[in-house]
């Protein structure tokens, strides 16, 4: 890998949110408190969160283990409620919803691409797609026609029938992307997208991630502890023991797109037909 | 989300693990053919004996001399030394009794029938010319003795089946002549076959003469063991019974203290009582079958804990891309109910399967219920619900965020 390293320069930015003033927020944490109960001790999570993010922006998250940027993204996702402050997600105060109401939540707005790519097993890539949109009640047809459409959008056309097991890393991160965007959420929320995955493969999921952020103006949440990761956002916000330690607009934003093509086409040349 | 989708999510996740699928219903499969089977062995039991009964007619009473149950002691019918059935008590039934048709007395013996040079030892029944019309027994050849033998105590003869065969293998009977207790009776006519009683005995090796001739010729005594009347109709038998009695008592000059020195059954307490035997044996072969078709729905039970368990990660992905509470449990429940369901239709093709080839196979009579049928769906979907239910709620109680972080 040939990139340069960007210097981070770590600086408070609360500039930056005024310096888009046409893009609606889509997230907005104010003051939010998570406090664990483990045994006889409090566990203090998060300790007063407060952030904005708008339409269209890809923010990348960082920290420590025990920061708070896990719990963070447990909140920001619908999974977990704030125990105190509150969270609106497109406009919508979700922070006291019940759990059933966070799950219609998580299936309109939200779309998950996990470390782990969590897909079914023994179950196709086109049918794993689909699934979101089972919850959603769309019919058979338009479910088909749609989750087609996402596994073109991230270059796996004609790898509907796959199962998970027939496909390497990188593709199945790319169908959990397809089943993230599938039902058109305000919100992906991308849990250490390459952890798993070598450096190219990284890229290449990074690719996709910032094509659809600029092509389709989709807001990105990219929570991840590498910092070369990191700089292909736009945006970057350290968490620190529970607090937002540093929020800071990324200068050199690393072109994933360009990056591939500097690469050598190393092992999988099968996997990068696929792709274009 | 609406349940057409829920049931092929789960149709998909069963197909995802046939072996288990399969594995899992095979409990329900041998538990539900077993009911069907069990039952239906039971009711074929039960419904030859019915057959059996309704061939000797359900409107027949027996009419014998001696009470049954005389101070507490149970004496048994027939002959009691003090014989005190007539041939005028008979004729008395059969003239004031309206809802009585026809009357025959049956005087018994064991006689040596002699053809020739053959000879066979067999059950000599003296009876009325109405004897064929009360017991529903047709003639095969010649005809019944008439009521002018039975005035005159004519030397006449009709055999069954298995003396006609035995006596003249091959030849006619009729017209012959049989020496009973060195009187030469003649052959008038031949039964129709019977064939074998619920007992096994043979009802073929049989005769009949008239019974005055058997009184006077071969016993050489005046006396009647047992009497078959025939009511009107099967309603008409509790009457006819009341009536009879009534009437014997009359005429046997017993007083309101005394007990009765006679009896009188019906066919249909008969019928009852051999159908309340055939009932117990199913209920209790059903109930045997049936702890089977319950330990199958434990198992269900466990493989669909298990079945939670190893899916704990595909639930936590389900959840976190928008699957309610709700959902999961229905998915889960349905993958029992539709294992138990699946298991309980194969469980009825076995088992109706079983049904018809047990008679070929074992030699036994069955008659597929549709009672048990039904059952045995009603049964095996009740256990899906119930011992789906609780792997299904654990299902729906786990927490997106643990679920997903399972190993």
């Amino acid at each position: 890998m040939s990139t340069t390293f960007t210097t981070i320069q770590p600086q408070v930015e609360p500039a930056l949110l005024a310096q888009m003033p046409e893009s609606r927020p889509v997230i907005q944490l104010d003051h939010i408190h998570k406090t664990y109960t483990m045994g006889d001790v409090d566990v203090h999570a998060l300790r007063g969160v407060s952030l904005t993010i708008r339409e269209g922006e890809f923010v990348a998250i960082m920290g420590a283990s025990g920061s708070g940027k896990s719990t963070t993204m447990n909140i920001i996702g619908c999974l977990d409620r704030p125990t105190r402050g509150t969270y609106i997600l497109d406009g919508e105060d979700v922070s006291q919803m019940s759990k059933d109401e966070r799950a219609d939540i998580r299936c309109q707005k939200i779309g998950f691409v996990f470390q782990g790519f969590n897909l079914l097993s023994r179950t196709s890539a086109l049918e794993n797609v689909e699934l979101p949109m089972l919850y959603l009640g769309v019919d058979a047809a338009q479910r088909r026609q749609r989750a087609t459409e996402a596994l073109a959008a991230v270059g796996l056309a004609g790898r509907e029938q796959n199962h998970p097991n027939q496909l390497s890393g990188g593709q199945q991160q790319r169908v959990a992307v397809a089943r993230s965007l599938v039902n058109n959420p305000a919100l992906i929320l991308a849990d250490e997208p390459t952890g798993n995955l070598d450096s190219r493969t990284s890229v290449e999921v990074m690719e996709i991630f910032q094509r659809l952020n600029r092509e389709r103006d989709i807001t990105l949440v990219l929570v991840t502890h590498e910092p070369d990761i990191a700089q292909y956002a736009d945006r970057v916000i350290v968490f620190k023991d529970g607090k937002i330690k540093s929020d800071y607009k990324v200068e050199n934003k690393r072109d994933a797109a360009e990056e591939l093509k500097n690469m050598p086409v190393i092992d999988d040349e099968d996997e990068e037909e696929d792709y274009e | 989300m609406n349940l057409l989708m829920i049931i092929r999510v789960a149709f998909r996740a069963l197909v995802r693990n046939k072996m288990r699928a399969a594995l899992t219903m095979l409990g329900i499969i041998i538990g539900v053919s077993a009911v069907i089977a069990m039952v239906s062995i039971g009711q074929g039991a039960s419904a030859s004996v019915q057959a059996q009964i309704d061939s000797i007619g359900t409107n027949l009473l027996f009419v014998s001399a001696g009470s049954q149950n005389v101070g507490g002691v149970r004496s048994g019918t027939g002959d009691t030394g003090n014989n005190v059935l007539t041939v005028d008590d008979l004729e008395a039934i059969k003239r004031e009794v309206p809802s009585v048709s026809m009357v025959t007395p049956s005087v018994n013996t064991r006689a040596q029938l002699i053809a020739g040079n053959m000879n066979w030892n067999t059950s000599l029944q003296g009876v009325s010319e109405q004897y064929p019309d009360i017991r529903k027994w047709s003639i095969q050849s010649g005809a019944f003795f008439t009521d002018s033998d039975v005035r005159t105590a004519a030397r006449v003869i009709v055999i069954g089946q298995t003396l006609a065969d035995t006596l003249y293998a091959g030849g006619d009977p009729v017209g012959q002549t049989i020496r009973v207790s060195n009187l030469p009776f003649r052959v008038v006519g031949v039964m129709a076959a019977k064939g074998q009683d619920p007992q096994g005995r043979d009802q073929d090796d049989i005769a009949f003469a008239p019974y005055t001739t058997v009184q006077k010729k071969v016993l050489g005594r005046d006396r009647v063991q047992i009497a078959y009347v025939s009511a009107i109709s099967q309603d008409a038998t509790y009457t006819a019974q009341s009536q009879i009695t009534e009437l014997l008592r009359q005429r046997h000059k017993l007083t309101a203290s005394e007990p009765d020195d006679f009896t009188v059954r019906n066919m249909t307490d008969v019928a009852e009582a051999a159908n309340e035997t055939s009932r117990t044996m199913t209920i209790l072969l059903a109930c045997i079958a049936g702890v089977s078709l319950l330990v199958g729905g434990i198992g269900i039970m466990n493989i669909m804990l298990v079945s939670v368990t190893e899916r704990t990660r595909e639930i936590g992905i389900r959840m976190a891309i928008g699957a309610r509470s709700s959902a999961v449990r229905s998915q889960f429940l349905i993958e029992s109910i539709v294992l138990s369901l699946t298991g309980g239709t194969m469980g009825i093709i076995l088992g109706v399967g079983l049904s018809l080839a047990i008679p070929a196979m074992l030699g036994w009579p069955t008659l597929v219920s549709m009672m048990a049928i039904v059952g045995s769906v009603i049964f095996s979907a009740a256990v899906g619900i119930f011992f789906g239910y609780y792997p299904a709620r654990k299902a729906a109680a786990l927490d997106p965020i643990d679920a997903l972080r399972y190993e």
